[in-house]
């Protein structure tokens, strides 16, 4: 049986316009009950344009001071604490003046600067080169500024460690679990050769609450929204002289220090 | 052939033995994994009722986990709303889990029976098995 052209197009039409509805059809039919729910934002939730922080390193005085506020970051985030520089894994960190404003030191800086230690942490950079190196996006910036991690896309390249010129990623080269003395049920650990840091407790503010180390800080650190010119950050960076760390690479930190030794150098 | 009733015997052996686990289990259904569902918190439920039902709950649940994750980790959104208009707070250590407090004879039982290994447990922290 022989087709001619005339009836072979016919037919090829007919069929395509029967395969590209018909998809469509059952497409309709399996479509699933979840992509008909929705997903909405806690009402509680914290929200911004761009979280930023102030430390006020006058307010930190003693040891204690500062070990209150990583604790209560590296014990809520199962941070482990495995006890060997090589191996260190920190979300919130101190440092020396040298060491946190390198370039800025000179030999005659008060004593009081020159030894007292300096709160580490990400600096949730407006620009974070972390970001950019990434190749799966495991490292992303929200709307609200906040430089995140996603784990479940890290595959431990750490070209985002060689990025970050504040050194604040760390990377898990062996299994974290047995070095965390309390795991925190309700935040999860991280799993061996993956990269970790701070992450301005997303999962505090989609609650409501502010970062864990703000609430332990007694007013030494002021978190807050940087483009609402009525927020406390931004009343706190006009009524003080801050600097930010490395600010000549351009990265535009979020987290902004005010210097001062909180002894009395003054009288 | 050099000793071929030898080789032939061989090969028949080798292919009995090859074969063997196939032919033993065949026609016998491998015994379907039962599922606890009655944990103390499941129990103090007034309406015992998961997220979405549970005929798409048992065939969709990895890819409602899967929509999960991206909204909370990089939508930051947490709150689902079900297909009925019930709110739930997007989280599979504190919602899932909090419900399935047995892991061992909840998510293993059928993950094992499937072969499948997802690695949610190499950083979501299960939660402390009890005596039941």
């Amino acid at each position: 049986m022989s087709i001619n052209r005339r009836e072979f197009l016919k037919l090829a039409g007919f069929s395509t316009v029967m395969g590209l509805t018909g998809s469509s059809v059952v497409d309709e039919l399996l479509k699933t009950k979840a992509e008909a729910s929705q997903v909405l934002v806690d009402e509680k939730a914290l929200s911004a344009k761009r979280w930023a922080m102030v430390i006020d390193t006058s307010k930190f005085k003693t040891e204690e001071d500062y070990k209150s506020v990583i604790q209560a970051c590296h014990s809520i985030h199962n941070v482990p604490d495995i006890g060997n520089p090589k191996d260190e894994v920190k979300w919130i960190w101190t440092d020396t003046y040298e060491h946190t404003f390198p370039g800025q030191e000179n030999e005659y800086i008060p004593e009081g600067i020159k030894h007292k230690p300096f709160l580490l942490l990400c600096n949730h950079c407006y620009n974070p080169p972390c970001v950019r190196v990434c190749p799966t996006k495991a490292t992303f910036k929200r709307k609200d500024g906040i430089v995140m991690m996603d784990q479940h896309r890290c595959i431990g390249c750490r070209f985002c460690m060689a990025a970050c010129p504040f050194g604040a990623r760390s990377f898990n080269w062996r299994d974290p679990r047995p070095f965390i003395k309390e795991t925190n049920p309700e935040y999860p650990t991280r799993t061996k050769g993956v990269v970790e840091k701070c992450t301005f407790c997303f999962e505090r503010l989609a609650r409501g609450l502010k970062p864990a180390c703000v609430e332990k800080s007694n007013g030494g650190l002021i978190f807050g929204d940087l483009s609402d010119p009525k927020s406390e950050v931004r009343k706190v960076l006009s009524a003080h002289y801050t600097i930010r760390r490395k600010p000549e690479i351009g990265t535009q930190p979020s987290v902004y220090y005010i210097i001062g030794t909180g002894g009395n150098e003054n009288a | 052939m050099y000793d071929g009733g030898k080789i032939i015997v061989g090969l028949i052996i080798f292919v009995g033995l090859v074969t063997f686990p196939i032919l033993y289990n065949m026609g016998k259904p491998a015994a379907m994994p039962e599922l606890k569902l009655n944990t103390p918190e499941i129990q103090q439920l007034q309406e015992k009722h998961c997220v979405e039902s549970k005929e798409y709950m048992r065939a969709n649940h990895m890819q409602l986990l899967n929509d999960w994750r991206d909204w909370a980790v990089r939508d930051g959104k947490r709150v689902y709303v079900n297909s009925e208009g019930k709110h739930f707070t997007i989280s599979l250590q504190d919602t899932c889990m909090h419900c399935h407090s047995n892991k061992k004879e909840f998510c293993d039982r059928c993950h094992t029976y499937a072969n499948v290994k997802p690695y949610c447990w190499s950083c979501h922290l299960a939660p402390k098995e009890k005596e039941t």
